[in-house]
C-alpha cells in the first residue's frame, strides 16, 4: 500500500540513493540501519517534510510524491517525541482535530478513546514537563493515532527509553499493530527489529541492501554487512520447552539447544554468533552444554574469518581462523563436533 | 563559610565596581533632589505632558513595527536565503549609526517634499515636529533590539516541534501562531520591552526630526541649557522613576504568564 520507488535525496553528509521498498497493508515493517544511514531522511520524505530529488511515492495507488504534508494522512512520531510543551496532554492529542467541524463532545470522546488505548487517560490535564519519557512517547503516539493515519511512521521511538519502559512500549506497539495499524518503524536495534517486525529492510549508506521477512534477512544475509550488522549468522525459529523453566529451545522442531531460561513466552528466535561456536574433530567434556555432531557442507573464507557451515540437523555457521582450519584439517564432507555454551545463545521473543 | 578562589574574588570585585559605576551617579542624583522639588515637578503640566508623550509614542512605535518585525525575526531564524548575512548586517545598522546622523537620514526621508512626506500630507500627516516623526525616529533606533531578541526566541523553538505540527495537519500559518510564537513568546515579549525602553530613551534621532513636541529626554536637555542642573535634575529623577516602575511591571507581567518551557534536554544523536 505504500510504495517507495527510487527515492533519491542529498543533504550534506547524508543521502538517500535510489531507495525502494514496499509496505503492505497491515505490515509491521522495520527499516534497520546504523545512525546516519538515511533512515530518518526516508521517513521525512514519506511524511512530506522533505521533497525528494527524484523517485516517487505511492500511497494506496495514488502518487503522493509532491502532495502537501497536511493531506497525506501519514503519522510520524519522532525519537524525542516533540510533544508540544506549552500545551496540556489533552491539547496535544486533540491538536490534529482542529478545524474539522467536530463538536466539543465528539473531540473529547475521540481523545478519551485514544488515551485509553495507550493507557494515558489519567494524564490528560497534565503538562508535558511533568511526564516521564515513556509517558511522553505515548502522548506523541496518541496525538498521531487520533488522526487514523494510513501509515504510522516511527523514528527510533524506543531509543531514548530505559529497558523496562522499552518492553512495555513494544507491547503497546504490538497492540496498535494488531488493531490493524500499518507501521513503518525505523531503528538501529536488531533485537527490536526481530521482536516487532514481520518484514525488514536493511539500509546502509543511503541504500536498501536487503528486504524480506526476518528469517530471510537474518537467516540468509545477502551481504557481509547485513551479517555483520546482526553479528550472527545463526538465526532460527524456535520454541522454548524443557523442564527447568524453558531451558531448551527446540530449533526448527529438530535440534534441542540449551540456553539460559529467558523470562518470556515460548515462541521466538535464537541467535548464536559464529565466533561463539567451537569446532573439534572429537567430542570433549567442557562447560559448554551444547554439543552436536554434524557434517561440514561448506567452507567459505571471508573478511572476518573462515565460515564453516555444518549440518547438524540445522545448518550452523562457525567462524574460525585459517590457522584453526589448517590445524583441524577441515574439509567439506568431514564429520565434526560443534560446541557452544548456553550463555552464547540469545533468545528473541516473537 | 564559603571559601572563594582568588580569581572569583577578583571577578566579584570587578563586577561590584561596574555595578557601582552604574548606581553611583543615579543614587547621587536621587539624593541631591529634595522630595519637595520632585513633588513640584510632578505637578508641572509641561513635564507630565512630556513624559506621557514619550511613553505613548514609544509604545505606538513598538506596536506598529512589531507587526512586520516579528515575522522578519521568524524568517531570519528559520530560512536560509542568499545574502542572509547582509540582511543581518542591515538590521544592526541603527545600533552602529550615530543617533543624530540617523535623525538627519530620517529627516531627509520624511520631510514635506519627499515621497513619504507627500504621502503623509495626503492623509493629513506631517512627520516633522509631530509625534508621528518622533515614533519613526524611536522605531528606527530601537527595532534591531526587537528583531534580534525575537529571532533568538524563534531559533530556540525546536524545528522538530514545528515539523510534528505539520504532520498533524496544521498549515504553516497555524504552526506559526499555535506553536512557534507561543514557544518563543518569552523572548518576543523581552524584545518588545527592550524596543519600548530603547525608544523611550532616544534623544539624538528624535531631536533632529521633532524637537517639538518635546519628549522627556529632549525636555531634560532643554532645561539643562536654559535653567541649569538644578532644574533639570528633578525632571530626570521623575522620568527615571516612572520608567523603572513601568519596566518592572512589564517584566513581572511577562514572567508570570510563562514557565520555562525548555528544561535542559539531552541532545539526541541521529
Amino acid at each position: 500500500m505504500l510504495e517507495v520507488k527510487n527515492i533519491t535525496y542529498h543533504a550534506g553528509e547524508f543521502s538517500l540513493k535510489s531507495v525502494s521498498l514496499t509496505v503492505y497493508k497491515g505490515d509491521y515493517f522495520i527499516l534497520l540501519g546504523e545512525s546516519g544511514a538515511g533512515k530518518s531522511m526516508l521517513l521525512e520524505t514519506i511524511a512530506g517534510l522533505i521533497h525528494p530529488e527524484s523517485g516517487s511515492l505511492l500511497l494506496e495507488g495514488h502518487d503522493i510524491t509532491h502532495q502537501k504534508i497536511q493531506n497525506r494522512k501519514i503519522g510520524l512520531v519522532f525519537q524525542d517525541h516533540a510533544v508540544f510543551l506549552h500545551m496540556t496532554v489533552y491539547e496535544n492529542i486533540s491538536y490534529s482535530l482542529h478545524g474539522r467541524k467536530l463538536s466539543h463532545e465528539v473531540k473529547k470522546e475521540r481523545v478519551r478513546q485514544v488515551a485509553e488505548q495507550l493507557s494515558i487517560s489519567g494524564l490528560l490535564d497534565r503538562r508535558p514537563s511533568t511526564l516521564s519519557g515513556g509517558e511522553l512517547q505515548r502522548v506523541a503516539l496518541a496525538r498521531t493515532l487520533i488522526q487514523q493515519p494510513r501509515v504510522l511512521l516511527l523514528d527510533e521511538p524506543l531509543a531514548s527509553l530505559d529497558s523496562r519502559i522499552k518492553s512495555y512500549l513494544r507491547s503497546q506497539l504490538r497492540k496498535i499493530h494488531r488493531q490493524g495499524q500499518t507501521i513503518l518503524h525505523v531503528t538501529h536495534d536488531y533485537e527490536e527489529a526481530l521482536s516487532l517486525g514481520n518484514r525488514i529492510a536493511v539500509i546502509h549508506n543511503g541504500s536498501v541492501i536487503q528486504e524480506g521477512t526476518p528469517e530471510e534477512v537474518f537467516g540468509n544475509p545477502k551481504s557481509e554487512f547485513v551479517a555483520h550488522f546482526v553479528g550472527a549468522r545463526n538465526f532460527f525459529k524456535s520454541r522454548l520447552t524443557g523442564e527447568n523453566n524453558n531451558s531448551i529451545a527446540l530449533v526448527e522442531k529438530t535440534l534441542p539447544v540449551r540456553l539460559l531460561s529467558p523470562d518470556t513466552g515460548p515462541e521466538g528466535f535464537i541467535l548464536i554468533r559464529g565466533e561463539d561456536i567451537i569446532l573439534s574433530n572429537d567430542p570433549f567434556d567442557s562447560s559448554a552444554t551444547n554439543n552436536f555432531e554434524g557434517t561440514i557442507t561448506d567452507i567459505i573464507p571471508g573478511v572476518r574469518g573462515i565460515d564453516v557451515v555444518v549440518d547438524a540437523g540445522i545448518r550452523l555457521h562457525a567462524l574460525i581462523t585459517a590457522e584453526s582450519l589448517a590445524h583441524l584439517e577441515l574439509t567439506e564432507g568431514k564429520k565434526i563436533w560443534l560446541h557452544f555454551k548456553a550463555t552464547a545463545v540469545k533468545f528473541i521473543p516473537a | 563559610m564559603k571559601r572563594y578562589q582568588p580569581i572569583q574574588l577578583v571577578f566579584i570585585l570587578l563586577g561590584s565596581l561596574i555595578l557601582l559605576f552604574i548606581l553611583a551617579p543615579l543614587l547621587g542624583m536621587f539624593f541631591e533632589t529634595s522630595p519637595q522639588s520632585l513633588f513640584e515637578t510632578a505637578k508641572d503640566k509641561e513635564v507630565t505632558g512630556s513624559i506621557w508623550l514619550t511613553i505613548w509614542t514609544s509604545m505606538a512605535a513598538t506596536s506598529l513595527f512589531a507587526v512586520a518585525a516579528i515575522p522578519l525575526a521568524y524568517l531570519l531564524a528559520r530560512k536560509k536565503f542568499p545574502l542572509k548575512k547582509l540582511v543581518t548586517g542591515i538590521i544592526d545598522l541603527p545600533i552602529v549609526i550615530p543617533n543624530s546622523a540617523a535623525g538627519i537620514a530620517i529627516l531627509g526621508f520624511v520631510s514635506r517634499d519627499t515621497l513619504m512626506g507627500k504621502m503623509g500630507s495626503a492623509i493629513g500627516l506631517n512627520f516633522i515636529g509631530n509625534p508621528a516623526g518622533i515614533a519613526i525616529a524611536m522605531a528606527f533606533v530601537s527595532i534591531p533590539y526587537l528583531i534580534n531578541t525575537a529571532r533568538d526566541g524563534f531559533a530556540g523553538v525546536p524545528e522538530r516541534t514545528e515539523k510534528a505540527a505539520l504532520t498533524l495537519g496544521a498549515t504553516p500559518a497555524r504552526v506559526f501562531f499555535t506553536i512557534s510564537l507561543p514557544l518563543a513568546w518569552r523572548n518576543v515579549v523581552s524584545g518588545l520591552i527592550l524596543m519600548f525602553a530603547r525608544g523611550m530613551s532616544e534623544f539624538g534621532a528624535v531631536i533632529v526630526v521633532a524637537y517639538h513636541p518635546m519628549i522627556t529626554p529632549v525636555l531634560i536637555y532643554e532645561r539643562l541649557g536654559a535653567f541649569g542642573l538644578k532644574y533639570a535634575r528633578p525632571v530626570s529623577v521623575l522620568f527615571i522613576l516612572i520608567s523603572l516602575s513601568l519596566f518592572i511591571i512589564l517584566r513581572m507581567l511577562s514572567t508570570e504568564k510563562n514557565d520555562n518551557p525548555f528544561p535542559r534536554k539531552k541532545k539526541m544523536r541521529k
